[in-house]
């Protein structure tokens, strides 16, 4: 089937192209591919949400009853000790991890209506089809996109309900997949995008909704954390908001680029409830959701170049989050908008599709990524000398610090053997503030087709047991959020097991894994979390 | 041959079910809905019998909300010719749902009337029945097999002792079992089209059925939860412990 644009991934960046194209020249035909059973299902964020993109967008958006409701009245930040905890005054904080500007919102939900918007405009939205291949021209510029064939089972046959994938060609095929996204991956490679850009750095972001006790909840309330249970070795820190419905999103984020193998970022996030400045405000209540998804931390240093003949690489496919401000929808939306410019001016007046370029660097988008760009690599230093370095880097200079750190590693370099790292004692889960990966999974909804190939490929099948158990201690046992990933012993022999059907997407895996043995692939198209409002 | 297909917007059956806090029901904002899973089989048996050249049409209709439609065309996409939507915007019980697909039989004519065995949401397994009665018609209900012959359908039936196989004349009610077929994915070209084809859009209260519900339910929990078990060092300890504390030996 032939568009003039095909867009991978119903995310903000995604949706937001199509919506703008369609507002520029109603006349484009435009689809979006999603691998989620429905717009939303994949989507996982804090989120609180800067609305300067969406004013862009649809200036009247409070009049479109936009799911934008709850303003950010109050800001907390907390460095946590074992057991105390010091509050930091919020004047102290570098303007861009101010947020009384902003809202507290579900990303999911506001993904659910800026697809309704762009239905409404008249673009066609598919979801429960992943692109799973890139097409090419001769020429060698992307042509577009080939859906997931359905109906495969393990061994590779087609049973009675096979439907072959779809080829859907555009004149420009936008990437939107989010973070990681595994044919954003293989463009960057191919066009090498990244070159003379640092490696990209990501982290592993977790969340739960909390339904809690009305003492315990206060609509607006915004607050952070560091510190304690990470060292001030490793980069990360939670978020609280209090949102309506007595709902609490509670999250956690750890930078990829920990060092100790026997570290679990899974459990890190559960020990954190455990501290009494956090516990007393979940305590009474229920966990109602969980999820976990990579993000990009990378920033300016490592934002690959996002245009290549026939295509486009927008949102944290490339990698447009703030990190110091951790936001990255607003920017993802902004890429998006950046996007259907550029798109319309190329298929109107011919124009090449560099002119993306041109305008992302005369954009805010462009001088906000500079401003954040030293916080991140100063934390390679600590915690403490991080913080020191970003308040002198964004309070006193706003961002303009005439150098720029870099990013030294990829994330899958950073892992310490095994034997020279201490071991970490968990405590157990009690069932009330902390539970184990099986019935956290279980709230995902998670599910893929029976009897289908797995989608986590390993390049070396023997290699998990013959050297990273043995370097590592395997890690993908502790950094997947999911519990994918098991070491068995069967007659005293090690076996590697991928429960592939509890893949919740976030593609730690295909990051983090030392050797790059793993890779993501689309599954079956409907597979993956059934997220609500996350 | 016509055959009308009854389909039920449900939560997904991946989706894990949360009570309201209040106790009034389910909670339902923003979350996945689908077809009821026996319902699919309803749709694909009728499509693959309309296929081997054995009906003519196959019509796909729904009771419920506005957003039911997208079920109805979920059916069109993956074979049905067109679709009915009924619009309620309140609960509805088996009994007015099958008050209602009476009417929508008497206007279509149909020859058969499949559907799922029973909806996964309220698990009721009477709507099926209880049109059969309104009709007169014969009903074979768990079908996990159909054959077509002149006049009758020739239906195996997955009941507690086995399989059971029955000849029901046409016209007939046949509700479908999970294990009468595979049902196909929706591909995109059909998806395309199947936004082409027409939903009649009816209102209940034009029916002239009263969809009143005749329950009343008082309030909906949670089963309780499972207590952690323990582990026993002995086989002794075990028989100890479940004759004295547990006291079922």
């Amino acid at each position: 089937m032939e568009y003039d644009v095909v867009i991978v991934g119903g995310g903000p960046s995604g949706l937001t192209t199509a919506i703008k194209l369609k507002q520029l020249n109603s006349d484009l035909n435009i689809c979006v591919l999603e691998k989620a059973s429905e717009i939303g299902a994949h989507i996982l964020s804090g989120n609180v949400f800067e609305t300067r993109a969406l004013n862009e967008l649809f200036p009247n958006w409070r009049e479109l009853n936009a799911p934008i409701k709850t303003k950010v009245t109050k800001e907390k930040f907390l460095f946590l000790g074992k057991v105390k905890s010091l509050s930091w005054p919020t004047w102290l904080l570098p303007s861009v991890q101010q947020n009384h500007k902003n809202y507290i919102i579900s990303l999911a939900n506001l993904c659910r209506w800026l697809a309704e918007q762009a239905e409404s405009l008249g673009v066609e939205i598919f979801p429960g089809f992943p692109a799973s291949e890139i097409l090419y021209n001769e020429d060698g510029s992307v042509k577009g996109v080939a859906t997931q064939d359905m109906g495969i089972d393990k061994e590779g046959n087609k049973k009675d309900s096979f439907e072959p994938g779809i080829e859907l060609l555009g004149k420009v095929t936008v990437f939107a997949e989010g973070c990681r996204g595994h044919l954003g991956k293989q463009l960057i490679k191919k066009f090498e995008l990244d070159k003379g850009k640092d490696p990209q750095q990501y982290g592993i972001g977790f969340k739960e909704i909390w339904e809690v006790e009305d003492k315990n909840h206060e609509e607006g309330l915004v607050m952070h954390t560091a510190g304690w249970p990470l060292d001030n070795n490793t980069y990360g820190g939670s978020f609280i908001y209090h949102a309506e419905n007595k709902q609490i999103f509670l999250g956690y984020v750890i930078g990829l680029d920990y060092q100790n193998p026997h570290l679990s970022p899974y459990n890190e996030f559960q020990r954190f409830k455990t501290h009494p400045a956090i516990k007393k405000i979940i305590e009474g209540g229920k966990r109602i959701s969980y999820g976990a998804r990579a993000l990009i931390e990378g920033g300016f240093q490592s934002l690959p170049k996002m245009f290549m003949p026939g295509a486009l690489l927008i949102g944290c496919d490339a990698g447009t989050l703030n990190m110091p401000k951790i936001k990255g929808s607003h920017t993802a939306m902004k890429s998006g908008l950046i996007a259907a410019e550029a798109i319309n001016e190329h298929i109107n007046n011919s124009k090449n599709l560099s002119i993306f370029e041109e305008k992302f660097k005369k954009s805010w988008l462009f001088e906000e990524l500079y401003k954040a760009r030293n916080v991140k690599p100063s934390f390679s230093w600590g915690l403490i000398l991080g913080i020191i370095f970003t308040g002198i880097d964004q309070i006193l200079f706003r961002g303009k610090i005439p150098f720029t750190l870099k990013h030294k590693h990829s994330d899958h370099e950073t892992l310490k053997p095994a034997k020279e790292m201490p071991k970490i004692e968990y405590p157990k889960p009690d069932n009330i503030i902390t539970f184990d990966k099986t019935s956290s999974v279980y709230l995902t909804g998670t599910n893929h087709a029976d009897n289908q190939p797995v989608h986590l490929k390993l390049r070396d099948p023997n290699l998990p047991i013959s050297y990273t158990l043995e370097e590592y201690d395997e890690p993908a046992q502790r950094y997947c959020p999911a519990g994918v990933y098991e070491v068995q012993k069967e007659n005293d022999i090690n076996k590697f097991v991928i429960n592939s059907q509890n893949c919740i997407h976030c593609k730690t895996c295909d990051i983090k894994e030392p050797s790059q043995n793993i890779t993501w692939v689309t599954p079956e198209g409907g597979g993956g979390p059934k997220y609500g409002n996350m | 041959m016509k055959i009308l297909v009854a389909v039920k917007r449900v939560i997904d059956y991946n989706v894990q079910i949360r009570v309201k806090e209040d106790n009034s029901g389910i909670v339902t904002d923003n979350v996945k809905m689908s077809t009821n899973p026996p319902d699919d089989n309803a749709i694909e048996e009728a499509v693959k019998i309309k296929e081997a050249g054995k009906a003519s049409e196959v019509i796909a209709v729904s009771v419920g909300e506005e957003k039911a439609q997208e079920t109805v065309r979920k059916a069109l996409a993956v074979g049905a010719d067109r679709g009915i939507l009924v619009k309620v915007d309140s609960v509805i019980e088996p009994l007015a749902v099958s008050k209602i697909l009476k009417k929508i039989v008497e206007k279509e004519k149909p020859d058969l009337v499949f559907m799922g065995k029973q909806a996964i949401d309220d698990d009721c397994n009477q709507t099926g029945q209880m049109l059969a009665a309104l009709l007169n018609w014969p009903q074979a209900t768990f079908a996990s097999k159909i054959q077509i012959k002149e006049k009758s359908l020739e239906v195996t039936r997955e009941v507690d002792e086995g399989l059971e196989t029955i000849e029901v004349n046409v016209p007939a009610i046949v509700t479908c079992d999970l294990r009468l077929n595979e049902p196909r994915y929706a591909s995109l070209p059909n998806i395309m089209k199947a936004k082409k084809k027409p939903i009649e859009q009816i209102n209940a209260s034009d029916l002239g059925v009263d969809t009143n519900p005749r329950i009343e339910q008082i309030k909906v929990e949670e089963p309780p939860k499972r207590k952690a078990g323990i582990k026993v060092a002995s086989v002794e300890e075990l028989v100890q412990k479940l004759k004295n504390e547990a006291k079922v030996i």
